[in-house]
């Protein structure tokens, strides 16, 4: 029973890491950028939807649409302005920016919302579901039905639709969606949105959990640990190394010592790196220059 | 004037190299025309430079009256330019279908399903693997289908980078048949970069011999072929080239 416990709030745990790390396999897959403030988008997107339920009063499923929204605007404005230019430049310096940015983020957070822990109100918050004894938060079941609805969408948009199609093709070879006519930068404009939108998704789902601090989004490490886990460059890696992240965590929580749960993360992308270092859904693709 | 692709004094750099050297060439309408050169002649740099993949530093590009120089690549292609890239460079993990469906990408009209049906009459070998990835094609149905994805685009001028690259001389046939076909039907203009001179002149039109980055000849493909200079040096007949020395002895030495 103790086991089963663990499991389930070790899967919502990991579920928002795996929704960090999915935004980090998106942009990396499309434009071979490592964006290390996918971490900080997300407390973007929690913050955003603390103003728009606390602040400005809105209905909360009314919120999370902005919320989404605004993001989604949000990174398609920062890749055409900041990392548009950045095409073509050393994967160092794209690194070094984007850690900028998620320092500048986390500073702005901190100067408009302040420093404090602010809790987001939902109307799922408290309660609790209890089948046959285990105890079981709303908001736990709230983060892994949304994590599953919203993969469930990804799935459909990138097997379905013409611009889901046409973002693999542009990952898979660059120049050739260039030659057909596909408008790839634009479809770059439209990964970063829609990777902000994940992050923004994670926000708030994670929110009544740990509460909306600028510093939250610090998780963005453990996740980046767990999109590489899952095979860099796959999507359902990302998902599946962040659970597998989150429950080792939770297990490690409870049996190890006090303190090696915060360290789970980083020893099994040791072990990983160590004993399978293509992750767990390679992906063997040889990338042409 | 009836050239539907025009090139001045084009140059084009990779870095501090400079690959092409001021070529000036015409693709007239209707046409095939031919491209010939050997290994590092800058055929290729002069396609890519052509649809927007390099840009040049000088000289101007015109497309049908339009001037299309420092366009992005997907902005030409939507003008009308088909490009086959050597090598074929398909979509590896997509299937065949979506391959050719990707091609229209820039389209929204309704005869992208007749012009599927097209492309699987010219190839019937990729309608039998419409589901398959791309990846796991052969390098001939890979060809075919970087053909029909260029083809699925409408396009008004192809370009075709070395199509018989790698290929047997079955499928070298095959493919220039295809290309014979297209022109003979649908009167597309064809810009055709070849290393293999006998396929190409028997082919084109009109016919341009470039040597390090500089076209050194041009004219009908029909006196081309009777020229001796190109019957010893890429009809494979003896071993000087325009110039005197074949190139690439020299070229070994600097690089």
């Amino acid at each position: 029973m103790e086991v089963l416990q663990l499991l389930i709030s070790g899967t919502s745990q990991g579920c928002v890491y795996g929704l960090i790390a999915l935004g980090f396999v998106l942009i990396y897959k499309a434009t071979e950028m490592v964006n290390f403030a996918q971490g900080d988008m997300m407390m973007l997107g929690a913050f955003f939807a603390f103003t728009y339920v606390n602040i400005l009063e809105l209905n909360f499923y009314v919120a999370v649409l902005a919320t989404i929204a605004t993001m989604a605007m949000l990174g398609a404005v920062l890749e055409r302005v900041v990392l548009r230019s950045m095409i073509g430049e050393p994967p160092f310096s794209v690194l070094m920016l984007t850690i900028g940015l998620g320092f500048i983020i986390r500073a702005v957070a901190g100067a408009v919302w302040g420093n404090q822990p602010r809790s987001l109100p939902t109307p799922y918050a408290g309660g609790v579901f209890k089948p046959g004894g285990l105890i079981i938060g709303y908001e736990n079941i709230v983060i892994i039905i949304g994590t599953a609805l919203l993969c469930l969408c990804l799935y459909l948009f990138f097997r379905f639709s013409r611009l889901g199609i046409a973002m693999q093709a542009a990952s898979q070879n660059q120049l050739a969606a260039f030659y057909v006519g596909i408008p790839v930068k634009r479809i770059y404009g439209v990964v970063w949105a829609l990777s902000a939108t994940i992050s923004a998704v994670a926000g708030i789902l994670v929110a009544p959990v740990s509460l909306v601090d600028p510093q939250m989004g610090f998780i963005g490490i453990k996740a980046f640990a767990a999109a590489i886990v899952g095979g860099f460059g796959s999507l359902p890696g990302a998902i599946v190394g962040g659970l597998l992240i989150g429950i080792v965590e939770q297990f490690a929580g409870l049996y190890l010592p006090t303190g090696f749960s915060d360290v789970t993360a980083y020893v099994i992308l040791l072990l990983m790196l160590l004993l399978r270092p293509e992750g767990i859904f390679a992906t063997m693709q040889r990338k042409k220059v | 004037m009836t050239s539907l692709l025009e090139m001045t004094n084009v140059e084009t750099y990779y870095g501090p190299i400079m690959a092409i050297r001021g070529i000036s060439l015409q693709v007239a309408r209707g046409d095939i025309t031919v491209l010939l050169g050997a290994n590092g002649a800058g055929k290729t740099t002069v396609l890519k430079t052509i649809c927007g993949a390099m840009e040049p530093q000088k000289g101007r590009i015109l497309f049908d009256g339009r001037q299309i120089t420092g366009m992005d690549p997907d902005q030409v292609a939507r003008l009308g330019i088909g490009h086959v890239p050597e090598g074929r460079e398909v979509f590896p993990f997509l299937s065949v279908h979506e391959n050719l469906l990707m091609g229209a990408f820039s389209r929204h009209d309704a005869d992208i399903s007749q012009d599927l049906d097209a492309v699987y009459d010219y190839f019937p070998g990729l309608q039998d693997k419409r589901g398959q990835q791309a990846g796991y094609l052969s390098g001939g149905q890979q060809q075919m289908l970087a053909i029909g994805r260029a083809l699925m685009l409408r396009p008004r001028l192809l370009l075709l980078d070395e199509p018989s690259l790698g290929l047997s001389p079955r499928l070298v046939t095959e493919i220039a048949g295809i290309i014979r076909r297209l022109n003979d039907e649908t009167d597309m203009t064809i810009l055709l970069v070849e290393q293999n001179a006998k396929m190409a002149l028997g082919l084109g039109d009109y016919g341009y011999v470039m040597e390090l980055g500089r076209i050194v000849m041009e004219d009908p493909c029909d006196r081309l072929q009777q020229a001796t200079d190109i019957q010893e040096f890429y009809l494979g007949m003896k071993d000087e080239g325009v110039r005197g020395r074949r190139r690439w002895k020299q070229r070994k030495t600097w690089r």
